[in-house]
């Protein structure tokens, strides 16, 4: 694709702290090349602001590279930006044109407060997997991992729902703030393996029930998580974590 | 895990709404097979509505019916609640709302609007009870008339009393309008509900998602249909009781 270069009308969050109003800023920016990302262009836009004396706008990101699940903005509507299966740092200026406006916004839920401007406290999620997204095993040597024998199918799709970054696209999209996606990629990613099968039952319902402390709401399947996610967790997932609700919630006395 | 916990966790309520909604869905069934009794009119014009009658008394005849009612009512009020206090708690997971709205992306408008489709259902449902329930049991001596068929007992008429609704001559087309917009709402609201109930149950084979897909956008059609078109062939006298 050919190079060029764009003038673009920027509306972003900003918001001092987290229980500051806040209010959107309008910032004109100039000359942004086709081949930035996003959060470069956003990188030239706080140079500018620092120079000029004033606050740049706080926004999340790490990697840049799609896999650590940190950059998080709401971007004309839809979290990540226009593209499919992509994360905000994955996207680039080549998706607009000269003269565009772009409204940049936080993540929306409750149990994901704003701390600064585009920043949003998600540790939520991180106590939801704290609750029970992991596997007790004690420290030794460790095993070699063809011990346990795993079927293809099942490695692969516990593969795909682990590809989730924890950035919570899946809960800003949601009408109902819900993080089942989320959850669900975690809970199948370990219901599909024979290392995850000890705690099966426990862990998916001390996770939802951690889920449903932090204020996330109930799904109703509406399927906008999945069409946001960058990995593309299916919603399949959900229908499975519900599997090993039901069973787990039918059988334990425990939990 | 107790009882109370398992049916109050997020996931819980789903449950609850995915179960009454596949045992009203199991109504319908009944509901549409006997209605479309009065279609009998079609091919036999001397039926006058009366095959329709003896299956609607056959339905307010026997006690199992009759228990199995009180828990059709139970099962639409469990739904409704917990649909509105899962539809209110779920809108304030979000205090502070976007500036620009997702709209349909990557989910129908339908699937967002199950509250509003039910509302609308709800209305149409307290019209339709009271038109008919009402009358068959609780003031039919007054409201209803009797008919009796050769070498039976008499029994209500509840077909007579659908073609005055729909053919009385003031009102008649207001309802028929009401009641297609009714089966409208229903239409939308099972063709969301149909599939997700089962998906909220846990069936994520592949095959069997197919599966309950393809059943459901059919069900979400035809039960639909067939309900708009009693009133719809009542009105324009192609079914008649004479
Ligand atoms: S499921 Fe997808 S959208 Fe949700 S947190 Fe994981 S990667 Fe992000
Ligand atoms: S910054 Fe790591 S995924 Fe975007």
């Amino acid at each position: 694709m050919e190079h060029y270069t764009m003038n673009l009308t920027l509306k972003v969050w900003r918001q001092k702290n987290s229980s500051d109003k806040g209010k959107f800023e309008t910032y004109q920016v100039s000359d942004i090349s086709s081949e930035m990302s996003f959060l470069e262009m956003f990188d030239v836009l706080n140079e500018r602001l620092i120079k000029e004396g004033k606050e740049p706008i706080a926004f999340d990101h790490d990697c840049r590279e799609g896999i650590c699940g940190m950059c998080s903005m709401y971007i004309n509507g839809r979290p990540h930006g226009p593209w499919q299966a992509n994360t905000t740092c994955q996207l680039h200026m080549r998706a607009y044109k000269d003269g565009d406006t772009i409204v940049v916004e936080p993540w929306r839920a409750n149990a994901f407060p704003v701390i600064k401007d585009l920043v949003v406290d998600r540790r939520a999620f991180d106590n939801i997997v704290q609750a029970g997204g992991f596997i007790s095993v004690n420290t030794g040597n460790a095993v070699d991992a063809n011990a346990m024998p795993i079927e293809k199918d099942k490695a692969d799709a516990a593969f795909a729902a682990a590809a989730c970054i924890g950035c919570g696209a899946c809960v800003a999209a949601c009408k109902n703030s819900s993080a089942m996606l989320f959850l669900s990629a975690k809970v199948s990613h370990l219901a599909l393996l024979p290392q995850g099968e000890p705690e099966r039952k426990s862990r998916v319902l001390k996770m939802v029930q951690q889920m449903d402390k932090e204020g996330f709401g109930a799904c109703t399947f509406t399927e906008a998580c999945e069409a946001v996610c960058p990995k593309e967790i299916s919603v399949t997932n959900i229908s499975r974590l519900n599997k090993e609700y039901l069973v787990a919630g039918l059988t334990e006395d425990k939990g | 895990m107790k009882w109370s916990e398992f049916f109050t966790s997020s996931v819980g309520k789903k449950f609850v709404m995915a179960f009454t909604g596949l045992f009203l869905i199991s109504f319908l069934i009944v509901h549409v097979g006997i209605n479309a009794c009065i279609f009998a009119d079609l091919v036999d014009d001397t039926d006058n509505g009366e095959m329709f009658n003896k299956a609607a008394h056959f339905m307010g005849s026997s006690y199992l019916i009759r228990i199995m009612e009180i828990g059709l009512f139970v099962g639409i009020i469990a739904h409704i609640v917990q649909g509105y206090m899962l539809e209110f708690q779920n809108r304030a997971r979000r205090k502070q709302g976007y500036a620009v709205s997702m709209g349909s992306q990557g989910s129908a408008w339908y699937k967002k609007s199950m509250g509003l489709l039910g509302t609308l259902i709800l209305l149409f449902l307290i019209i339709h009870i009271s038109h008919f329930w009402v009358p068959s049991r609780i003031t039919y001596a007054e409201t209803l008339s009797e008919v009796s068929y050769y070498n039976g007992k008499p029994m209500h008429d509840v077909f007579s009393k659908m073609v005055e609704v729909f053919k009385s001559p003031t009102w008649g087309l207001v309802w028929v309008i009401l009641y297609i917009l009714g089966c409208f709402s229903l239409a939308w609201h099972l063709l969301h509900g149909f599939q997700s109930s089962f998906r909220t149950l846990g069936v994520h084979n592949k095959k069997w998602v197919g599966v309950v897909k393809g059943l459901g956008v059919a069900f979400s059609i035809i039960v639909p249909l067939i309900f708009a078109l009693m009133p719809v062939s009542i009105y324009f006298g192609w079914v008649t009781n004479n």
